[in-house]
């Protein structure tokens, strides 16, 4: 066969390959229902049952319930959209074989973790819009335009400490037990976090525990954009959410170098 | 263990392709140099020398657990030796500078199951300097329309050819094949050989791993022998199958190598210490021979195959596959 010199082919550009990646991550997600309707439709649906069937109670004196909701639920969503994206699909695509695969080529690693970030902070996006949509129309949500966009804005920046942490899970989970764990980790941290139903209506030994929890601090951040945080200053949780996120990074990065030395299968 | 002690300690015959297109060994553009590596309490190889000619189709032939798949993975840079070096076109295995010229296609389960072929093939296209186009990629591996079709609805051999796809779509100068046929069915395998053989006639290096010695005979100019972490022996197809198929002959004789290579029938010559040990795939008319032209012939023994039954069980595949 003689060599393919006149067809034309596209030379390795690095923009390129972020650009594939990222393409490629995000249609992998849109066509695999196991992530895309969990991810989507979890939280809009919580969001309808318990924040606008309950409909008109009011929460911390003066923001109404579906609008106190707006953060817990855009919370919960943009930690489902990060863990599963990043924890399980690390874990799956480890096991797979995929990820090895790509480590042989001259891949630039960083384009396969961008593209995951990328993917996780569309799909929260999308999960925040969905939210906003819901409370506008039918929760009778009324907020200045600024506050709207500084709440999507802080929702979707916090995929970032939860895009680590789903990181170093999978890392440290097998490619089986990987959705099982997340589950167990990210529900019991949602609710436990008053993601579900407000913190305040929680048993007060659990609001004690609460400010533990990595997604406590997360909602407090968002909830302060709409004027309904009850928990420490804003400082105190943008320091613990980094300080949490250099801890993932810190397991993941462990977990990679044990993994590296498994590898001979 | 003594009789494969024999093998690896003899020296092997140059092994210069007999009745096919012979070339001059090319320029080694890969190599091992006394690489050990363990995993844990394993050991997976035990100080090994390979050499990877530029041209060349090697097979890396052995039983599960010989050390194949982690020679490919230190070639690839994937893990790193204990001891010794690992060298690709002069640099380390795990530059990208490196890894921009060699493609792999690994033993792996599965890759994203919602992506199309074609989605697959451009994005492990994009990573290469100077990839074939796509058209060819596909052309060569034997996909023709089946672009469309999403990794996840495709047969077990399909799945191997996107594999395969995949490993060659950046036109790399070597080419690491990991047990590419390993599970599929005889017609299947004979279907990727052909996909395989037309990207080798491309001219470039191969690497090929397999436990089939159906496989590395039909694809491979050169076999090395592993078991156990070690190369036991080495040479063309037609030297290792006489080793693997064939009768040794030893005895203590004073007729010379070049006398004795000169009978009909006979692979392989060599003597160590005095006692001469000659492959032929049929042993009794050789000893005929031997007694007619010298009748003081003494010690003479003929043996099985040089290689251990297991590894023998595992080298047909059709067994297997009936």
């Amino acid at each position: 066969m003689t060599a393919p010199a006149a067809t034309v082919t596209q030379p390795r550009s690095l923009p390129r390959i972020f650009a594939l990646e990222a393409k490629y991550e995000f249609l992998k997600l849109l066509r695999m229902p196991a992530y895309a309707i969990p991810t989507v439709t979890f939280p809009l649906l919580f969001y309808v049952f318990f924040g606008l069937a309950f409909g008109s109670g009011r929460m911390a004196g003066l923001v109404s319930m579906p609008t106190y909701l707006l953060g817990t639920y855009g919370a919960f969503g943009v930690i489902g959209a990060s863990l599963f994206g990043f924890g399980v699909g690390v874990a799956i695509e480890r096991g797979q074989g995929w990820m090895l695969l790509k480590r042989a080529t001259p891949m630039p690693p960083l384009a396969y973790f961008t593209a995951k970030i990328f993917m996780a902070l569309t799909f929260s996006l999308i999960v925040v819009l969905g939210l906003f949509t819901l409370g506008a129309l039918f929760g009778g949500v009324v907020m200045p335009t600024l506050t709207w966009i500084s709440l999507a804005a802080v929702l979707v920046a916090g995929a970032l400490p939860f895009c680590a942490f789903g990181l170093a899970l999978g890392y440290l989970c097998g490619p089986n037990s990987a959705p099982a764990i997340v589950n167990l980790l990210y529900l019991p941290m949602a609710f436990l976090s008053g993601l579900w139903i407000p913190i305040q209506v929680l048993p007060r030994i659990l609001q004690k525990l609460a400010p533990m929890l990595p997604p406590y601090h997360f909602s407090q951040l968002a909830l302060a954009q709409v004027g309904a945080a009850s928990g420490p200053a804003a400082w105190v949780s943008i320091l613990y959410l980094v300080v949490f996120t250099a801890a993932s990074l810190g397991l993941a990065y462990i977990a990679f170098r044990r993994d590296e030395g498994k590898t001979y299968g | 263990m003594a009789e494969t002690a024999t093998v690896s300690n003899s020296e092997p015959a140059e092994a210069t392709p007999r009745g096919q297109a012979a070339e001059a060994p090319g320029r080694v553009i890969a190599e091992l140099q006394d690489v050990w590596k363990s995993y844990g309490e394993i050991v997976a190889l035990y100080g090994l020398d390979l050499q990877i000619h530029a041209g060349e189709v090697l097979g890396l032939l052995g039983p599960n657990g010989a050390g194949k798949t982690t020679t490919v993975n230190l070639l690839l840079g994937l893990a790193r030796p204990l001891q010794g070096t690992v060298q690709v076109f002069g640099r380390k295995p795990n530059e990208p500078q490196s890894r921009m010229h060699v493609g792999a296609m690994l033993q792996i389960s599965a890759v994203p199951q919602t992506l199309r072929i074609v989605e697959l093939i451009e994005l492990f296209s994009s990573y290469y300097p100077d990839p074939l186009p796509i058209e060819e990629t596909v052309r060569i591996a034997g996909l023709e329309g089946l672009e469309k079709r999403p990794f996840g609805e495709l047969s077990g051999g399909q799945r191997q050819r996107v594999l395969f796809a995949l490993s060659i779509c950046g036109d790399p100068e070597l080419l690491y094949l990991d047990e590419p046929t390993t599970g599929l069915d005889v017609e299947a395998r004979r279907g990727l050989w052909a996909q395989i053989r037309k990207f080798v006639d491309r001219g470039r290096s191969v690497v090929l791993t397999t436990h089939y010695l159906e496989e590395a005979d039909a694809l491979a100019d050169r076999i090395v022998l592993l078991n156990e972490g070690r190369s036991i022996a080495e040479g063309t197809p037609a030297e290792i199958k006489a080793r693997v198929q064939g009768r040794r002959i030893r005895c203590r004789t004073r007729l010379h190598s070049y006398e004795i290579e000169g009978i009909p029938g006979i692979t392989q010559v060599q003597e160590i210490d005095g006692v001469t040990e000659i492959l032929t795939p049929r042993a009794e008319p050789i000893v005929r021979e031997l007694l007619m032209r010298d009748a003081d012939l003494s010690d003479l023994e003929v043996l099985g195959a040089a290689l251990d039954d297991a590894f023998l069980a595992l080298t047909n595949p059709d067994k297997e596959a009936a």
